[in-house]
């Protein structure tokens, strides 16, 4: 018998490059839509946190019993009631569960309260009593590099150690802790099964590495407890760690009753882990045609009081500091150090957002020392496929259309002068159109797309005929980034069914996805959608003997076969694993081929500032993006615009002020977010090529929108003031005085 | 304290504590999970209802100051089955992506289109500046609401932009 010659699928409706409407858009926009803020169940009592209000203590006692006399009050927990590992972390298990000794940083979770409503919790938690002997706080990171208290240290060393060029410019540059204010906080709800395990519902990114952590401390055995997706307001990094997860748990199987928990804003924001705050230290030194002969650079993020993912912030923070550039002669030092601050770990961009916007700034220095014109000097060093990385020395294999993204950012037209009804300042209104001066700065810049460092990154996925076409079983998790529209029009074009759902499962049903971050989803777990169905469509034609799948069903010659109702009956599914090209992990030099793929964004900033009052406002952002393929173009653009909202925050308005390990600014009335009359245009333009592991060629999109978008904002006002601008976000002083 | 009030058309009341704020009123005793609560401290405008035909942020509101007011919430917006036109600007514009902000943002538009359903840009802006939205840069919301206002003026909507190039 020979093979009857397949179609492949014909494009279906909604399939991969249609900006496909969001599944979950018609709930949400009801009100409907559940998110884990919103869990109840009968009986149901609410958890609250008892948290040190010191950034280094030791404890000295702890008495629960006013708490437990308060009325209504449950459960009173100490760290003595952690049942099994008594710390938990996403790389290192060094954060106590709670507790029990010394507090390493303010906010730091010392006892859990069950009661019957949220305020009896909320009381019952300020009532515990904890006696402290407060100690002396280490808060600054120099010093914690002196002392060596850090949690990794990276040393890059590539090519000639002595080459040199004639023309150097050096600079100290400062970004600082940013946060990620989703604008729905951490929440969560805990069942008990009444067999001694728990299912869990709580805002994640990554579910199965919740689900180990949330295992281990609580002694129960993997299938004893299930991570269960939930609906998730924002995460942007925030969501990567435990925070309420192991907490609902303890609380739920010690009362026996369903848990809830949601952090009040302040509380969220010592909940989780922030944007690491950097120092950087930089030297470049070029030849007089512009081409870069060396780069050192020395760099210090504070990972604050626990690990967290600092190891891998500081490594992308250290294999990204040159940008995406060619050089043949780098040294890079990079530590990330361990003190009494807030603990650091993932924001989109992750750690490459803080070189960015050093390495930047450097690039424009020797423009002006070397009188090149700043696109031209980048144009001349662009980092491009086949060359070697300049930090790590692979070499690059997936396209990078570093030209590109500058060349077509430097034609996007400019605003007309007069383009801006808003003057800096907003209502206040206190600036004079005569004052302002206009300025505009580029900055580019490049991230790894997927875990690096010979990380086994994979995602599981399942597609199986449901209903009247076929569903997506997944448990990657959707944070709003748009993964539950995409996968979706991954499967339709990959089956060739137009009705495709897909439904997010509990860790007890599939294998992990992965984190949802790094920009990896699309990629690798739209890889492992791409592959089940592929595989899946092969299957049924061949076993029926068809040429075509469609929504009827089998068809042979044109005709319908094997109905969809038949096929479904006969439960056809496909489970599979998608891998990405395997990364190596560094030698003592931070060589290696560590990253499976990259992309690159420019992104060009007009900004009127009053530089009487140091007052500005950023009138647009323009972006060329190097995407590989636009599996959903509508959806990248939101990605584009809500990160370089973002990224413009933390140019000039985002930072948690931290004196002393205390952050000062704990709420949205002094911590700012960037509102509506802030939001800058925006005109993206998607560079496309083909050649990426991603399906059909997709890279990831969610993070270069952040990376040089705060660089080119900050360029932008060092273009309108003169001044040095060496440190984000740029305060009122920075430029007024 | 005994509070009533009518809640999307309907008659409610309740034994309420005194410091009950309207928006944990609305979620916990109605169950009306639509309106969220991004702040607590009337910043981030997640909560915004309408209490007699305002636009209010139910967490800077007291449940028992609500007394005998008309509230409604983002679920009594779509009518038989049919999205407001804000709720179908937000849609078909994509005007949301974790949607956490999305019910406040719906209801202080409609607030801003009952007043004045042919706002600029500028005065789009200005109406909600009062909410804040982390994920889409608000770009693709002043759309939506310039849909709407379309929509509410019988007048055929904008092309989105992404249609028919640059
Ligand atoms: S929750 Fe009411 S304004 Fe933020
Ligand atoms: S869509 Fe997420 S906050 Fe607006």
């Amino acid at each position: 018998m020979t093979a009857p010659s397949r179609v492949r699928p014909a494009r279906v409706a909604g399939g991969v490059g249609d900006s496909t409407l969001r599944p979950d858009g018609i709930p949400k926009l009801e009100g409907s839509f559940e998110y884990a803020q919103d869990l109840w169940q009968e009986g149901a009592l609410w958890g609250a946190t008892t948290r040190s209000p010191h950034a280094h203590a030791r404890i000295v006692a702890v008495d629960v019993s006013p708490a437990l006399s308060i009325g209504g009050v449950h459960a009173v927990l100490t760290a003595d009631d952690v049942p099994g590992s008594p710390t938990f972390g996403l790389e290192h298990s060094d954060q106590p569960v709670l507790a029990s000794d010394v507090i390493n940083y303010w906010g730091e979770p010392v006892a859990l309260v069950a009661a019957e409503d949220r305020d009896t919790a909320r009381r019952a938690a300020a009532a515990v009593k904890v006696r402290y002997e407060i100690l002396e706080p280490l808060t600054d990171p120099g010093e914690a590099d002196t002392r060596d208290e850090a949690f990794r240290r990276i040393r890059i060393r590539r090519g000639d150690q002595e080459a040199s060029g004639p023309v150097v410019v050096e600079g100290y540059y400062e970004t600082a802790m940013q946060d990620q204010a989703p604008l729905g906080t951490e929440a969560g709800l805990a069942v008990p099964d009444g067999q001694g395990g728990v299912d869990l519902f709580a805002t994640s990114q990554f579910l199965h590495v919740d689900h180990e952590q949330v295992v281990a401390s609580l002694g129960l055995s993997a299938d004893q407890v299930r991570a269960h997706p939930t609906g998730i307001g924002g995460a942007f990094g925030s969501r990567e760690d435990v925070n309420l997860h192991i907490h609902l748990c303890m609380l739920a199987l010690r009362t026996g009753q369903p848990v809830k928990m949601v952090y009040d804003r302040s509380e969220s924001f010592t909940g989780h882990v922030h944007r690491h705050p950097a120092r950087m230290w930089y030297r470049h030194e070029a030849n007089r045609d512009g081409t870069l002969a060396r780069v050192e650079a020395r760099i210090l993020l504070d990972g604050g009081a626990y690990a967290s993912t600092t190891p891998a912030v500081l490594a992308n923070a250290s294999y990204f500091a040159v940008g995406p550039y060619k050089c043949d002669s780098v040294a890079v030092d990079g530590v990330g150090t361990r003190t009494n601050n807030p603990p650091c770990g993932a924001m989109r961009g992750f750690g490459a957002v803080q070189v960015c916007f050093a390495y930047e700034t450097q690039m424009d220095r020797l423009a002006d020392a070397l009188s090149m014109d700043p696109i031209e000097l980048r144009r001349k060093n662009a980092l491009t496929t086949g060359d070697h990385f300049a930090t790590t020395g692979q070499i690059i294999e997936t396209p990078l259309p570093t030209v590109e993204v500058l060349e077509s950012l430097a034609a996007m037209p400019l605003p007309a002068d007069s383009e801006s009804d808003l003057l800096p300042g907003g209502s206040g209104l206190t600036t004079e159109a005569r004052h302002v001066m206009r300025g505009i700065g580029y900055a580019i810049g490049i991230k790894n797309l997927g875990f690096s460092e010979g990380f086994d990154d994979y995602s599981q996925a399942r597609v199986r005929l449901a209903g009247s076409g076929a569903v997506v079983e997944t448990a990657a998790i959707e944070v709003g980034q748009g993964l539950v529209t995409v996968l979706a029009q991954i499967a339709r074009t990959a089956l060739g069914i137009s009705d495709v759902t897909v439904e997010h499962v509990d860790t007890s049903r599939i294998d992990s996805a992965g984190s949802t971050s790094a920009s990896r989803q699309t990629q690798v777990s739209g890889g492992a959608v791409l592959k089940a169905a592929t595989t899946l469509r092969d299957r049924i034609l061949h076993h029926h003997d068809g040429d075509d799948l469609t929504d009827q069903g089998v068809l042979r010659n044109g005709d319908v076969i094997v109905t969809m109702g038949e096929l479904v009956a006969d439960d056809w599914q496909e489970t599979a694993t998608f891998r990405h090209p395997p990364t190596t992990a560094p030698d003592e030099y931070g060589q290696g081929k560590l990253h499976a793929d990259f992309a690159v964004a420019g992104h060009r900033a007009v900004v009127d500032v009053d530089p009487e009052l140091g007052l500005v406002r950023v009138i647009r952002v323009d972006t060329a993006q190097d995407v590989g393929k636009a599996l959903n173009p509508e959806a990248v653009l939101g990605q584009i615009e809500g990160g370089i909202m973002q990224g413009v925050g933390l140019a000039v308005m985002e930072e948690l002020v931290v004196e002393e390990g205390i952050i000062r600014n704990p709420n949205f009335t002094d911590y700012l977010l960037p509102t509506i009359l802030d939001a800058p245009d925006v005109e993206a333009l998607l560079i496309e090529e083909d050649g990426s592991w991603g399906p059909f060629g997709a890279k990831g999109v969610g993070e270069p929108p952040t990376i040089s978008s705060t660089a080119a904002v900050a360029a932008a006002i060092r273009a309108a003031t003169g001044k040095a601008i060496e440190r984000v976000p740029v305060r009122p002083q920075d430029i007024a005085l | 304290m005994e509070v009533s009030m009518t809640v999307n058309g309907r008659a409610v009341s309740a034994d309420v504590e005194p410091r009950t704020l309207l928006v944990h009123f609305l979620r916990e005793n109605l169950r009306l999970t639509g309106t969220h609560v991004g702040c607590e401290t009337g910043y981030c405008g997640a909560c915004t209802v309408h209490v007699d035909g305002k636009a209010v942020k139910s967490c800077t509101m007291l449940a028992v100051q609500a007394e005998g007011a008309d509230v409604k919430t983002i679920e009594s917006l779509a009518s038989n089955g049919n999205l407001h036109p804000v709720q179908e600007g937000f849609w078909e514009r994509h005007g949301l992506q974790c949607g956490f902000c999305t019910p406040g943002m719906i209801m202080a538009s409609v607030a801003l289109l009952d007043e004045n359903n042919n706002p600029s840009e500028d005065e789009i802006r200005h109406g909600i500046e009062g909410n804040l939205c982390r994920c889409t840069g608000y770009h693709n919301i002043v759309r939506a609401v310039e849909y709407a206002g379309a929509k509410m003026r019988g007048e055929e909507p904008p092309p989105p932009d992404w249609e028919g190039g640059e």
